[in-house]
């Protein structure tokens, strides 16, 4: 909401710079985001930060009040006229300037009142009226079609005021005017542009921002006039109200205005509107919106003929109710809205005139024509109005109000201010009286606070008198019983509940009072609460480090995707392995790719991967996440899962050497290895890959005490190349880090360090190529017994000289006993004992 | 004989300043000192000698091969260490040249923000509490003091499932109840926790705005937590998280689930609070949501509201890294390009 201060000044004595009243309103709560300078200098206030403004400040010499005296018509241009400019000085200037709305007065001889008009001297330093952007231009002396012209009265655009071009500036005469004064004096203002948190239904208006401050700097408030001149015959009988829906509609009041003229509103009222960000259109229309933003109460105004003629020619009768089945209303805006069943209408007999709170219809609008005024100030619900609002996306000044809970006492303040302003620039006569329609008078918000309460919350020691007085200055109704104060809210404070969430709301109003910069600062006193373990937290941040310290980064991506994307994962043909429970499905995705919640994180890292392909040749990173579940009932199962992809070349190149190897099967097994084994996790077994996204004969599934904890291995080539990942081949991991915290071991024991010497062996195995490396290391243990302390896998060879369908696995074993040194022998038979089981149970041969 | 000995002596200190390698020197060695060298010769000789001269002739060449055992020595020490000097000065490397990259894996700058944050909190005896991305309308609004279809709604636009009443959590502060709930047992035990997670909001998404984004929420309820604890604790974390210069500005604000509310602003670091690109020009960056826990949710959580009271605050890990590191396009977070990533 942008409020000029001018308009603030009318309410309320500010004695402080502008750029404190934003920052005491910004710290209070009503954020004012922007102060646009018009016409006079920022001020910088010690201790207030604030954006700098490059803003036109207006020439006190050179930009002044002017007085055009006469209109004269130039001698050589038909389409440009000579003002004839008093400001102050002994002669008048004459002045060429080519605004039509001088033209009206060529030929009327000297003027008497003046026009007054913003005038700019010879040097002023203005925006130049032609140009499409803002661009400032010095006022130098030149010929214009022959006449010597150095001066310029000027539009708002001129004086960047606001983008008016269509004429010059004409001020309403004002008794205090003389010609000279600067322009910084008369029109030089500061707009406040104040965004509004949606508890503040008040504070909706120049008025109640004006409230707010007069509290904070208590200061009194001065209310505008709510006095209006009736001396038309009584509007009793010249129109019914019935309101259907109480809790919708809880109050409507008419007033009647007779005799009166549409036409332009006089340049101080559009000049404010303009400030304001309205547009006006005529006096009747321009008072509504008016006193919309004066004190916060929307104004709707009919042409009452036009309610009298749809009514047959008897009084109208109007009524709030809610749409008929298939009801269908046209709003001033021009669209034709199919209404909804908690969408209240203003209707008369023969259908619908407005949106209730929102919008007025089409049919009985203000023109030119009109001569009889019925005006509407009334009351609604402010979650219908916001639900109605949102359905029928129609955001109005009216309904942005209506939806912040504008209290029913408003009402009839809105239609005497309204109905007065309308007589007092249209003329007429007001019909005597308001139809009152007012069936739910909400009662007085009362609470009893304990000013104990304000200390227990707040922190700070204040006395029962301070809290009082401070309620007071925001016109809160204090009565002091010991240390409990009885407080009435004053009714537009619709923010304000009862009872504990009362004392809460009081307890902030005195917070806002004293100043939150005021509240001191404490360090806990309460006692630390018990301590919980926090298992799932700690292993994802273990699992996060080791996947670091493995060489990994981290990628953390969008949860959402889409069921297409997904589907990628699965090779043409094959059933899928993603999980079968349902998608989670947005309502109102922000895109197609992006509408439901992952069920994997391969799609990911996939989709990750293929984007960086174009910029580096080796990928190793990693990401932890939930996937998302639909149950049948109830919220979805978010488990938690670990995906690991490395792809491209597994050493960077280097100018000393690098393999140019790719990673490969071995490199994703080590990455799943190291990162469960750093986790301790226990009865860890491997078993040929089953999940369709990958490799059949190079991947496999993680089996932890025999409970599937994912995959890891080679992507499968179809999904690679759905994925465009064609490089190089992509190994990739998921594992399901729920069933892997189960299996980590409370406690893991650690392997004594014997300080006797080991006794190293190599041993090449020679077996049938089907034969597992696994079932060999399982034999080779087996054998080796106690004594047998290492055995790592060093060579696998096939062909050469060995048999066909052979394979040759070298081993290189370690022997170790703890309390003393092995002898030869012992050694001896224990290889022997090796060599001969595995040539028992897996036919292997000794290689020679 | 002496004679002869004597000018053996000469004639091997004189050939062995000439070698000037391990080779020349083991073959020095090799004729004088070795198995079948002179001295070894000389010594086999003994048997030649007159038994009166035998003792002075041992004593003379015993005397010999101390001499050159220890010249021996200590040419051999000198050309050594000429050698590695040699070396030293012919290995030297162009330091210039790329190093041989370790494997390096990183940490998101988000995860790695979300840590020092809870690091910090923890020193002040907050524990992490995790909380469901999807949640129910319930525990994400009507519980937190959000009524249906109320305007205070509007602030966050929500993404919404095609089951009803379940949405995405536009903010981590469903995780308030959840955990009140968890660890309160019943509204007796005082709670203190962060909550940090993945919240989502229906928005476009462009380089200042995203559809999800992680926030910490902290809480902290007891029978005697006041709104200046708020604002000392959190200027604590401040000094932790920001450095002792960082000044500080608590304004009065608006949200259904704290009363009183306010908005914590923190002195643009920067431009130190003259104004810059960064934090628009006003000085100020705000940093964090927070006030006393409202009444309603601390009943919804299980507490007596007369006898119980609470802080809570938020914050945002993107919002803190992108202003630390200058980052201007939010949409980089989700984006996880490794030439992104490799920054942190």
């Amino acid at each position: 909401m942008h409020l000029p201060l001018s308009w603030l000044k009318e309410f309320v004595d500010i004695d402080i710079a502008p750029e404190e009243v934003a920052e005491r309103l910004t710290v209070s709560g009503l954020e004012v985001g922007h102060l646009r300078y018009i016409g006079v200098p920022q001020q910088v206030i010690p201790g207030i930060r604030q954006p700098r403004s490059d803003h036109l400040v207006w020439d006190r010499e050179r930009l002044v009040l002017g007085a055009i005296r006469e209109v004269l018509p130039h001698p050589n241009a038909d389409k440009l006229v000579l003002a004839m400019v008093d400001y102050g000085a002994d002669t008048l200037e004459q002045c060429v300037t080519g605004a039509p709305n001088l033209r009206e007065y060529l030929g009327r001889g000297p003027l008497n009142p003046p026009l007054w008009t913003a005038f700019a001297r010879e040097g002023a330093v203005v925006y130049d009226g032609h140009s499409d952007e803002r661009k400032l231009m010095t006022l130098k002396g030149k010929e214009l079609r022959g006449i010597y012209n150095k001066s310029m009265v000027c539009s708002e655009k001129e004086l960047g005021i606001s983008d008016e071009h269509e004429g010059v500036i004409l001020l309403d005469p004002q008794p205090t005017f003389a010609a000279g004064t600067p322009l910084q004096d008369v029109l030089g203002d500061v707009i406040l542009d104040v965004e509004l948190t949606p508890n503040l239904g008040h504070c909706w208006s120049v008025l109640g921002v004006a409230r707010e401050l007069a509290a904070l700097l208590n200061k009194p408030l001065r209310q505008p006039s709510y006095a209006f001149v009736a001396q038309g015959s009584p509007i009793d009988g010249q129109v019914t109200v019935a309101i259907e829906q109480p809790e919708l509609n809880p109050r409507f009041t008419l007033t009647l205005l007779r005799g009166t003229q549409v036409k332009a509103s006089p340049q101080w009222m559009q000049y404010r509107l303009r400030l304001v960000g309205q547009r006006p259109i005529n006096n009747i229309v321009d008072v509504t919106n008016y006193v919309t933003f004066e004190i916060g109460q929307p104004l709707h105004a009919y042409d009452y003929d036009k309610l009298v003629a749809r009514a047959g020619g008897k009084p109208p009768a109007l009524v709030t109710r809610l749409p008929h089945e298939g009801e269908v209303l046209q709003t001033l805006d021009g669209s034709r809205r199919a209404l909804g069943s908690n969408q209240i209408l203003v209707a008369d007999g023969a259908g619908a005139l407005g949106l209730g709170g929102i919008m007025g219809g089409a049919d009985t609008e203000i023109t030119e024509t009109t001569t009889t005024v019925l005006l509407e100030a009334a009351a609604w619900n402010f979650i219908n109005i916001r639900k109605t609002q949102q359905a029928q996306k129609l955001f109005t000044e009216a309904g942005t109000r209506f939806s912040r809970n504008i209290h029913p006492s408003r009402a009839v303040l809105g239609s005497s201010r309204g109905i007065e302003l309308m007589r007092q620039l249209g003329g007429g006569q007001v019909a005597a009286g308001v139809v009152d329609i007012y069936p739910l008078p909400p009662a007085l918000v009362k609470v009893a606070l304990p000013v104990s309460e304000v200390r227990r919350l707040l922190g700070v020691d204040v006395s029962v008198q301070q809290v009082a007085d401070l309620l007071s200055r925001a016109s809160f109704d204090v009565a002091i019983d010991g240390d409990t104060l009885h407080v009435t809210a004053p009714d537009y404070r619709t923010d304000i509940s009862a009872r504990v969430v009362g004392q809460a709301d009081l307890v902030e109003e005195v917070a806002r009072l004293i100043g939150y910069d005021r509240i001191p600062s404490t360090m806990i006193e309460d006692i630390m609460p018990p301590q919980h373990t926090n298992r799932v937290f700690e292993f994802q941040e273990a699992v996060r480090d080791l996947c670091v310290a493995l060489g990994m980064t981290e990628n953390i991506s969008y949860r959402f995707t889409s069921v297409e994307a997904e589907a990628r994962l699965v090779p043409p043909g094959a059933s899928s392995s993603l999980p079968a429970e349902g998608y989670v499905t947005m309502a109102n995705p922000i895109a197609p790719e992006k509408s439901v919640l992952r069920h994997t994180l391969l799609i990911n890292l996939l989709e990750n991967a293929a984007s960086n392909a174009r910029f580096v040749s080796r990928q190793q990173v990693f990401e932890i996440g939930s996937v998302y579940l639909r149950r049948d009932a109830g919220l979805p199962d978010e488990p938690l899962r670990l995906g690991i992809l490395l792809t491209g070349k597994r050493d960077e190149p280097h100018w000393a050497g690098s393999t140019q190897a790719a990673f490969d099967f071995y490199d994703i097994k080590g990455a799943v290895e190291g990162v469960l084994v750093g986790l301790h996790v226990a009865g860890i077994t491997l078993r040929r890959g089953t999940h369709t996204s990958f490799h059949p004969g190079r991947s496999a599934d993680v089996l932890l005490n025999g409970v599937y904890a994912g995959t890891f291995g080679e992507l499968h080539p179809l999904v690679a190349q759905a994925f465009r990942l064609t490089g190089a081949p992509v190994m990739v991991a998921e594992l399901l880090l729920d069933v892997v915290l189960e299996a980590v071991l409370p406690r893991h024991g650690i392997i004594s360090l014997p300080g006797t010497p080991a006794v190293l062996e190599d041993l090449a195995l020679v077996v049938q190529e089907e034969i597992t490396g696994q079932q060999v290391e399982d034999v080779i243990r087996k054998g080796g017994g106690k004594l047998l302390r290492g055995v790592r896998l060093f060579d696998v060879y096939r062909g050469g000289n060995l048999p066909a369908g052979t394979t040759s696995l070298a081993y290189a074993l370690t022997y170790q006993v703890d309390d003393r040194t092995l002898t030869d022998d012992e050694v001896a038979k224990v290889r022997e004992k090796i060599i001969r089981i595995a040539e028992r149970e897996l036919g292997a041969k000794l290689r020679s | 004989m002496s004679r002869d000995i004597a000018q053996l002596q000469q004639t091997a200190l004189g050939e062995l300043t000439q070698a000037d390698s391990p080779e020349t020197l083991a073959a020095w060695k090799s004729r004088y000192l070795g198995g079948k060298g002179m001295l070894k010769d000389l010594m086999s000789r003994i048997g030649s000698i007159a038994p009166d001269d035998r003792k002075t002739y041992g004593q003379t060449v015993n005397a010999l091969k101390d001499t050159l055992t220890a010249a021996f020595e200590a040419r051999e020490q000198a050309v050594n260490s000429v050698m590695l000097t040699r070396e030293i000065e012919q290995g030297a490397l162009d330091i210039t040249l790329p190093a041989r990259p370790r494997p390096q894996g990183r940490l998101h700058p988000s995860t790695r923000t979300l840590r020092r944050i809870y690091e910090i909190w923890a020193e002040m005896g907050f524990q992490v509490f995790l909380s469901r991305d999807v949640e129910d309308d319930e525990t994400n609004f009507t519980l937190l003091n959000f009524p249906p279809d109320h305007p205070a709604r509007d602030m966050q636009d929500t993404f919404y499932t095609t089951d009803p009443n379940i949405i995405m959590r536009t903010h981590t502060s469903p995780g308030q109840i959840r955990s009140m709930r968890a660890y309160g047992e019943n509204g007796t035990q005082p709670v203190r926790v962060v909550l940090p997670g993945m919240c989502y909001r229906f928005e476009q998404i462009t380089h200042r705005s995203e559809v999800q984004f992680h926030q910490v929420e902290g809480i902290v309820v007891g029978r005697n937590i006041r709104m200046s604890d708020l604002k000392g604790t959190f200027a604590e974390f401040v000094r932790r998280m920001f450095g002792d210069k960082a000044g500080l500005r608590f304004r009065a604000s608006y949200f259904p689930f704290t009363e009183p509310s306010m908005e914590i602003d923190l002195e643009c670091f920067v431009c130190g609070g003259q104004g810059c690109r960064i934090c628009k020009h006003s000085g100020w960056l705000e940093i964090a949501g927070s006030g006393m826990i409202h009444p309603n949710v601390l009943r919804n959580g299980g507490y007596d509201p007369t006898e119980w009271s609470g802080f809570a605050f938020g914050m945002g890990p993107e919002r803190i890294t992108l202003l630390r590191h200058g980052i201007e396009d939010i949409r980089y977070f989700w984006a996880n390009d490794q030439r992104f990533l490799n920054q942190f």
